[in-house]
C-alpha cells in the first residue's frame, strides 16, 4: 500500500493541466500548440501514475484499497475514495484512453483548441472520480458533472446536428439521474449515511428495494444505454468529434455498467433478482434489434454506435446472471469494448479527417491506397466480432457461459446477436475497405501517418493481450467478484428464510 | 416607566438614521452627490452587517415582545444586507450610463432594506405588517424610478396596484387571526396551539389562507405570480437585480418565521396549501420560461421556479427543511447577483440589450463573461458540482424525510425541464456564431461576476461555514 493519497492525485492531476493551459497565453497559434502539448503530457503523466494503483493493488482481498476519507458535508456525508477489483480497471482504462484521445484530436481540432483541451482534462478528472468515489453524494457529483464538459464537447466541436444531439444527450441523462438522486436521498434517510461500503452491508426493506432498484435503473439504463432509452447514443456519437465518441463509448457507457455492479446488485439483492428477467429481456431485444438496425445504417459512426448498444446488451446480461463467469465476463467485456469500440471510432476518424464524410457509400477499395489502415481496421473488426485471440472473445464467451447456466433461452438469443454482429461488422469492412477503388477523391487518399500509428499501436497490443492472456485482468477482479456473489447469495438465503418463516 | 431595550434593534435604528442623513446630503448637494451617497449606503450596510453580528446570536425579544433577535435573524439579515449592497454597487455604473442619476435611488434601497430587517425580526403580526409595508412602498417607487419610460411606470403602477391588493389580503388575514385568537403576538399564538387551548377553527384557517396569499404574492409564487414577469421586464435592470434577491429573501424569511413559530403546530392545516403553491410554481417556472426571448423575463420565470423549490423546504415544516431553505436562499442570492452582473454587461455601443439572441457567440467575443454566465446557468439548473445543486439537494433531503416523496420527484423532474432553458442560453453563447460584440464589461461588474462565480464553483470544497450557519439559524426556530 502507498502512504500518499494516490486516488486523489490521479483524479485531480488533470486539473493541474487545466490550470497550466489557462496560464499559457499568446497568439492563437502558439496557444493552441501549447495547449495540445500540456494536455498530452498531463494525460500521459496521469496514466503513468495510475499504473501505480495497479502495481500496488492487492489481488487477494475484496476490501476497498487506497482508501481516503475526510469530512466534507458533515452528517455522515464524507469525502471517501477507494477502489476494489471491480473499479480499478476502469480507472486504468480511462487514463489509458485519454492520451490517445488527445493525440487523435491533434490535427482534427483547429478551433478553440485551448477550450477543447480544458474540456477533455476536466472530463478525465470527473470520469476517474466516478470510479473512485465511495460516497453516494460524491459519486453523484462526478457522475452528473461529467454532463457539462461532454455537452460542450458535442455542442461546440460536433457535426451539423450537434445542438440537437447535445441537448438530447444532456436531458436524457439528467432525467434518469434525478430519479437516482431521489433514491439516494431516500437511502440516506433510512440508513443515515451515504457511505457506499456501509450501504452495501445494509439491508433495505425488500419491498422498498424494488423502488430503489428502479430509480437507479432509470439512471444507469440511460447511461449504458439499454433499449428503449438508447436513442440518444447514435445521435451523440454521430455528432461528437472523434475523441468525444471514443470517450463516450470507451468510458461514459461503462459508468452505467459500473453503477449496476456498485449499487444495484450489492445494495438491492432482492430487487436485482426480481428484475433480472426484465434486464435479460431488454438486453436481448437490444442485442437483436440494434444489430438489425446496425445492418441498415448508411453512416459509419451510427453503425458502430448501434453496435455499442448491442455489445452493452451482452454486458448487462452477464452482470445480471450473478454467476462468476457472467460477472467477470461482463467486467472484462466492458474493458474490451472500451478499447475496441474506441479504436473503431478512431478508425472512422482517420478516414473522416481525410474526406470529411462518414457515409459508407462514399468509400470503397481503400485497401489499395491504405494497406496499413486496412490491417488496423481488420484487427478491430475481428475484435468486435469476438474472434478468438482478440479481447472481444474472452468477455463474450464468459458472458455466454454464465448466461447458459441461468437461462438457456437468453444464451441462445444472445448468440444470435453474435452472428448478427459478425454480419454487420464484416459487411461494413467489406464496403469500406474492399471492392474497386472507383471514386476519384479516394485515389489520392493517404495511408495512416506516424501519429496515427502511434495511437493505434497501444490499442492493438492491449486488444491482443486481453485476448491471449487475460489472467492479469481476471486476477484483479476475482476476489471482489466472488465477494459480490457471496453477498448476493447470503442476502437471497436470508430473504428465503424470512419468507419461509412467514409461511 | 421602563424604557425598552433599544440595543436589540440597533442595526435597524442605525439604518433609519443613515437613511435620513443621506436624504439630507442629497437634498443639499443634489444629484451630483449620487455616487457618494451610493457608496455611503454600501458602507452603512457593511456597518449594519457588523452590528447585526455583534448583536449576538442569543434569542431575545424587546418592545414588549414585538421584536425578536436570534441567530435566524442574524443569518437572514446578513443575506439581505449583502444582496442590497451588491444591488447598489451594480446600479452605480448603470445609472450613470443610462442618465438615471438620482440620489434617491440608493436611499430608497436603504429604506427598503430597513423594512426587510423589520420583517425578519418581527415577532408580532403588527411588526410584520409594518416591515412589509415599509419595504413594499420603497419598492413601488424604485420600480417606477425611470419615470420618463412608459415601460417602467407601467411596471411600477402594476406592481403597486397588485401589491396593495395583496397587502390588503394579508391584513385581512391578520385581522381574522386576531379576531379568532385574541392576540397578534407570535409567542402567545404558538403557546395557544401547543397547549391545545385553541383548535384550528374555520375562521383561523381562512385567516391563515389569506396570509399565505399575501406572502405568496411577495415571493411571487404561483398563483400570485402574474406581476413578476412584467415588472421584471419593465423596470431598469439594476432594480430587477434588486427585486430578484433581497426582497425575496426577506419574504421567505418571514414565511418561515410565521409558519414555523406561531403556526408550527398546525402544520397539517397549511402544508397542503404550500405543497400546491410549490408544485404550481415549479411547473410554471419550468415551462413558461422555455419560450421567453427577453432575458429579464426569463429570469422572472426562473425566480418563480426557484421560489417553488424553496417552498418545498417550507412545506416539509421541519428543522431540516428550514435549514435547506436557508442554504437554498443564500446560494440563490449569489447566483442571481452573478447572473444580473452578466445581464447588466449586455451593452452595445448604442445602449443596453435584453434579447437572449444578443448573447450569440459570446464565448468568442468575451470568453470570461461567457464562462461565468455558463457557471451561473448550470448552477441555476442545479447541476453538480456547482453550488445550485447543493441548494436543491438539502431541500429535497428535507422533503423526503418529511414523507413528501412525490413532491421531491415532481421537483426534480421540473428541474430537468428547467435545465432546458438554461442550456439554451449556454447553447446560444457557446454553439452559435458571434453576433455584434458587447462593450467591455465594467470593472465592478467583472469583479462581482468573478466573485459570485468563484463562490458557486468552489462551494463544493468549502461548504462548512454556510452549512453550519444555516444549521445554527434553523435550530433557533425549533426550541
Amino acid at each position: 500500500m502507498l502512504d500518499w493519497p494516490i486516488l486523489s492525485t490521479v483524479t485531480f492531476l488533470p486539473l493541474i493541466g487545466v490550470v497550466l493551459i489557462l496560464l499559457t497565453s499568446g497568439k492563437e497559434e502558439s496557444a493552441a500548440r501549447n495547449a495540445r502539448w500540456v494536455a498530452l503530457w498531463t494525460t500521459l503523466f496521469t496514466f503513468v501514475i495510475s499504473l501505480f494503483i495497479w502495481i500496488n493493488f492487492d489481488n487477494n482481498t475484496a476490501a476497498f484499497q487506497f482508501v481516503e476519507k475526510s469530512s466534507w458535508l458533515g452528517n455522515n456525508i464524507n469525502y471517501h475514495m477507494g477502489v476494489d477489483g471491480i473499479s480499478m480497471l476502469f480507472i486504468i482504462l480511462t487514463t489509458f484512453l485519454m492520451p490517445l484521445c488527445i493525440l487523435a484530436s491533434w490535427e482534427a481540432i483547429t478551433v478553440r483548441v485551448r477550450e477543447y483541451m480544458i474540456a477533455f482534462l476536466v472530463m478525465e478528472c470527473l470520469m476517474i472520480g466516478v470510479f473512485c468515489a465511495l460516497d453516494m453524494v460524491l459519486f453523484y457529483l462526478f457522475f452528473e458533472a461529467g454532463l457539462i464538459p461532454m455537452f460542450l464537447i458535442i455542442g461546440i466541436w460536433g457535426g451539423g446536428q450537434r445542438v440537437y444531439a447535445s441537448f438530447k444527450f444532456f436531458l436524457y441523462t439528467l432525467i434518469g439521474s434525478v430519479l437516482m438522486l431521489v433514491a439516494m436521498i431516500t437511502m440516506y434517510f433510512i440508513a443515515g449515511t451515504t457511505d457506499i461500503p456501509t450501504l452495501i452491508n445494509f439491508s433495505f426493506d425488500p419491498h422498498l428495494q424494488l423502488w430503489l432498484w428502479l430509480a437507479f435503473f432509470a439512471s444507469f439504463a440511460v447511461k449504458v444505454p439499454m433499449w428503449p432509452v438508447h436513442t440518444w447514443l447514435p445521435d451523440a456519437h454521430v455528432q461528437a468529434p472523434t475523441a468525444g465518441s471514443v470517450i463516450l463509448a470507451g468510458v461514459l457507457l461503462k459508468m452505467g455498467g459500473y453503477g449496476f455492479l456498485r449499487f444495484s446488485i450489492p445494495m438491492f439483492p432482492e430487487g436485482s433478482e426480481y428484475f433480472a428477467p426484465l434486464v435479460f429481456a431488454l438486453s436481448v431485444i437490444a442485442i437483436i434489434y440494434t444489430s438489425l438496425v446496425a445492418l441498415v445504417q448508411k453512416d459509419m459512426k451510427k453503425l458502430i454506435a448501434y453496435s455499442s448498444v448491442a455489445h452493452m446488451g451482452f454486458i448487462t446480461i452477464g452482470v445480471f446472471t450473478f454467476t462468476q463467469q457472467g460477472l467477470e465476463g461482463g467486467i472484462l467485456q466492458m474493458i474490451s469494448h472500451g478499447i475496441v469500440s474506441g479504436a473503431l471510432f478512431l478508425c472512422v476518424g482517420v478516414v473522416y479527417d481525410r474526406l470529411h464524410t462518414r457515409e459508407i457509400s462514399r468509400y470503397g477499395g481503400l485497401v489499395n491506397r491504405m494497406p496499413r489502415y486496412a490491417l488496423i481496421f481488420l484487427i478491430f473488426t475481428m475484435a468486435t466480432i469476438g474472434l478468438p485471440g482478440t479481447s472481444g472473445f474472452v468477455g463474450e464467451f464468459l458472458i455466454l457461459v454464465g448466461a447458459y447456466q441461468v437461462n438457456t433461452t437468453v444464451a441462445f438469443l444472445a448468440t444470435i446477436g453474435v452472428i448478427l454482429g459478425a454480419a454487420y461488422s464484416l459487411w461494413l469492412y467489406r464496403r469500406v475497405v474492399f471492392g474497386e477503388l472507383v471514386k476519384d477523391d479516394l485515389k489520392n487518399i493517404m495511408d495512416v501517418g506516424r501519429r496515427e500509428i502511434l495511437i493505434f499501436t497501444p490499442l492493438i497490443l492491449v486488444a491482443f493481450w486481453i485476448g491471449i492472456y487475460p489472467e492479469p485482468f481476471m486476477d484483479v477482479m476475482h476476489a471482489s467478484v466472488v465477494n459480490l456473489m457471496d453477498q448476493h447469495e447470503t442476502a437471497m438465503q436470508a430473504s428465503k428464510t424470512i419468507l419461509n418463516a412467514a409461511k | 416607566m421602563v424604557l425598552p431595550d433599544f440595543s436589540i434593534a440597533l442595526p435597524e435604528i442605525f439604518l433609519a438614521c443613515v437613511a435620513m442623513a443621506l436624504l439630507m446630503v442629497g437634498a443639499f448637494r443634489g444629484n451630483k452627490a449620487t455616487s457618494l451617497i451610493s457608496w455611503l449606503a454600501v458602507l452603512s450596510f457593511i456597518i449594519a452587517g457588523l452590528l447585526v453580528q455583534f448583536d449576538g446570536y442569543s434569542s431575545v425579544t424587546t418592545f414588549d415582545g414585538l421584536y425578536r433577535d436570534d441567530a435566524y435573524a442574524v443569518f437572514m439579515k446578513t443575506l439581505c444586507l449583502g444582496a442590497s449592497a451588491f444591488a447598489i454597487i451594480m446600479s452605480i455604473d448603470f445609472n450613470k450610463r443610462e442618465k438615471l442619476v438620482r440620489f434617491e435611488f440608493p436611499i430608497l434601497i436603504v429604506i427598503a432594506t430597513l423594512g426587510m430587517m423589520v420583517m425578519i425580526s418581527a415577532n408580532d403580526l403588527m411588526t410584520m405588517y409594518m416591515g412589509i409595508e415599509l419595504m413594499s412602498l420603497s419598492l413601488y417607487v424604485t420600480a417606477a424610478f425611470k419615470r420618463d419610460s412608459v415601460r417602467s411606470t407601467e411596471a411600477g403602477l402594476k406592481y403597486f396596484v397588485l401589491g396593495a391588493l395583496s397587502s390588503g389580503m394579508l391584513l385581512y388575514g391578520v385581522s381574522l387571526i386576531y379576531g379568532f385568537t385574541g392576540t397578534t403576538n407570535f409567542d402567545v399564538l404558538a403557546g395557544l396551539f401547543t397547549s391545545g387551548e385553541e383548535d384550528a377553527g374555520i375562521g383561523l384557517l381562512i385567516g391563515m389562507i389569506f396570509m399565505i396569499a399575501g406572502l405568496a404574492f411577495k415571493v411571487s409564487a404561483v398563483p400570485f405570480h402574474m406581476w413578476a414577469p412584467d415588472v421584471y421586464e419593465g423596470v431598469p435592470t439594476p432594480v430587477t437585480a434588486f427585486f430578484a434577491a433581497a426582497p425575496k429573501v426577506a419574504a421567505i424569511a418571514l414565511f418561515l418565521r410565521v409558519f414555523v413559530t406561531p403556526f408550527g403546530e398546525l402544520v397539517e392545516q397549511w402544508q397542503q396549501i404550500i405543497v400546491f403553491i410549490s408544485i404550481a410554481s415549479m411547473i410554471l417556472g419550468a415551462f413558461a420560461a422555455i419560450n421567453q426571448k427577453n432575458i429579464k423575463r426569463l429570469m422572472a420565470y426562473s425566480s418563480i421556479g426557484h421560489i417553488g423549490y424553496a417552498l418545498v423546504g417550507i412545506a416539509a415544516g421541519t428543522e431540516e427543511g428550514v435549514r435547506g431553505v436557508l442554504i437554498y436562499m443564500a446560494i440563490y442570492v449569489v447566483m442571481n447577483i452573478g447572473t444580473f452582473a452578466c445581464i447588466l454587461s449586455m451593452r452595445h455601443r448604442d445602449g443596453m440589450v435584453e434579447d437572449i439572441s444578443e448573447l450569440a457567440g459570446l464565448s468568442k467575443t468575451q470568453p470570461w463573461m461567457a464562462f461565468f454566465f455558463l457557471i451561473f446557468m448550470f448552477s441555476l439548473a442545479g447541476i453538480p458540482p456547482l453550488a445550485g445543486f447543493f441548494g436543491k439537494f438539502y431541500i429535497f433531503i428535507a422533503a423526503v424525510n418529511a414523507g413528501l416523496i412525490p413532491l421531491a420527484v415532481i421537483g426534480l423532474v421540473t428541474s430537468v425541464v428547467g435545465a432546458y432553458y438554461y442550456l439554451r442560453i449556454v447553447k446560444i453563447m457557446y454553439f452559435d456564431d458571434p453576433a455584434e460584440g458587447f462593450e467591455p464589461t465594467s470593472r465592478t461588474q467583472s469583479i462581482i461576476m468573478a466573485a459570485a462565480g468563484l463562490f458557486i464553483s468552489f462551494f463544493v470544497i468549502f461548504p462548512g461555514p454556510l452549512l453550519d450557519g444555516a444549521q445554527a439559524a434553523a435550530a433557533v426556530l425549533f426550541p
